[in-house]
């Protein structure tokens, strides 16, 4: 049984985009603070922090996931994939990322990682949505910028991409 | 906002997971999928001093089909339900209702008993547990006992859950799959119903309706289908009868007023699906 007294710090470690990663924290941190504040992963954006606004969306043994109701200590174990893992190592943007730049699908760029990483899960589950499916997982996020048309035609251009690979 | 603190405790098995709630009783909240619970530490509105996680139980994680019902238990997340191939041919009532739980992020998390745990009188899973008539199994060191929805739930966010036991599974009866129909009505799709109602036609005379979101428990009638032809009335006398609650999302009046547009609705669909 694992046990973590709430005036302990106790260390907790799980794999973050492929590398182990390990850290000092309190039972009731959450694993959004985890990552941007003793991590160091910033890319991870905190809106609302509870469960609203979908910013804070991450995957967890890759599904999509709110990391701010999520305890840092829930995560012990599991591989953790952020906006950050993502890109290729040379930087390179992946076909969701060029998608969002080519269609203007961010504007001020806070809620992106959140839809981002919705989008790696939902598309791997299924390639081809539609419109209507498209919008009901994006339902779970919150654009202040109101950009949704733009993020909707992102995530098509890239089903359509998907389509033209043989199967 | 950040939770206060408290000790987390990860059992093993759900054994030890009824013997830590035997110590602690209702100083300790099960922690499961988290997506209400959380939300609720974090703003703070709910403080135990012991969170007890049984997100990992492997025991818990299981959709079984037994005795003419469809037992799911308490690790199973409500995507994981959403997702089971059977379960369309078996709860047509539930797999209507299910896409409108949470959103796609949260189901993925958000369990189906800690829904039914969480009681909120608008939510979809504890209305179809209730329109179906199923049951909920608690377990503590005492032993393990089986409630019926109606038994369960008791108020808003209040159940008949002792503070030692452990939901470890809920069971949806699966003798009713003819005539289905799901409605609700919610400020954006999947944040909380304002209101909600379910039918299910049970035989050639009668109907199950299931009301969420206007008493402070989901409503539960049988109706003859001879009267159900005229829901109009029926749901007017329903809406009466039901009062309806004020809140941040809506009025009395509009849960009421609500009811009476969706309710003939939903039944319509159920007959015109049986038939």
């Amino acid at each position: 049984m694992r046990r973590v007294n709430k005036d302990e710090r106790t260390r907790i470690s799980f794999t973050l985009n492929g590398r182990a990663v390990s850290g000092e924290a309190e039972s009731r941190m959450l694993l959004t603070d985890f990552l941007r504040h003793v991590i160091g992963a910033t890319g991870t954006h905190v809106g609302c922090e509870h469960g609203v606004c979908g910013c804070c969306t991450v995957l967890i043994d890759g599904v999509a996931a709110r990391s701010c109701l999520t305890l840092a200590v829930q995560a012990e174990g599991r591989a953790v994939t952020t906006v950050e893992g993502l890109a290729a190592p040379d930087g390179a943007l992946n076909a969701l990322q060029q998608a969002f730049q080519r269609h203007h699908a961010l504007q001020c760029g806070f809620c992106t990682p959140g839809i981002l990483m919705s989008f790696t899960d939902y598309l791997a589950r299924n390639p081809h949505p539609t419109e209507d499916e498209i919008r009901d997982v994006l339902s779970g996020h919150l654009c202040r910028c109101t950009g949704y048309a733009g993020i909707v035609a992102a995530v098509r251009a890239v089903s359509a991409g998907n389509s033209k690979q043989p199967s | 906002m950040k939770p206060r603190r408290f000790d987390y405790v990860r059992p093993d098995s759900a054994e030890e997971a009824v013997a830590v709630l035997a110590e602690y009783g209702d100083a300790a909240s099960v922690l499961a999928g988290g997506q209400s619970l959380m939300a609720m530490l974090n703003l703070r509105v709910a403080e135990p001093a012991v969170l007890v996680d049984i997100a990992r139980l492997k025991e818990l994680d299981y959709i079984r089909v037994a005795n003419g019902k469809v037992e799911v238990g308490a690790a199973v997340t409500q995507n994981q339900l959403k997702d089971w191939p059977e379960l369309g041919g078996r709860l047509p009532l539930l797999a209507a209702a299910l896409p409108f739980v949470g959103h796609f992020q949260t189901r993925n998390r958000g369990t189906v008993c800690g829904s039914i745990a969480h009681a909120d009188p608008s939510s979809e899973i504890p209305l179809v547990l209730a329109a179906l008539g199923g049951e909920v199994v608690l377990r503590s060191q005492r032993g393990t006992r089986v409630l019926a929805a109606a038994d369960f739930q008791r108020g808003v966010m209040t159940t008949a859950r002792a503070p030692d036991e452990l939901i470890v599974a809920a069971r949806f009866p699966t003798q009713w799959t003819r005539g289905v129909a799901f409605r609700e009505v919610a400020r954006r799709h999947g944040d909380f119903a304002i209101i909600a109602v379910a039918a299910c036609v049970e035989d050639r005379n009668t109907l199950r309706i299931g009301i969420g979101g206007v008493a402070d428990r989901p409503a539960v009638q049988h109706a003859p289908i001879s009267v159900a032809a005229d829901a109009k009335d029926m749901f007017e006398k329903l809406a009466q009868e039901l009062e309806g609650y004020d809140d941040l999302h809506a009025s009395a009046r509009l849960r009421r007023d609500l009811l009476r547009r969706v309710g003939p609705v939903v039944v319509e669909e159920a007959l015109r699906c049986a038939a």
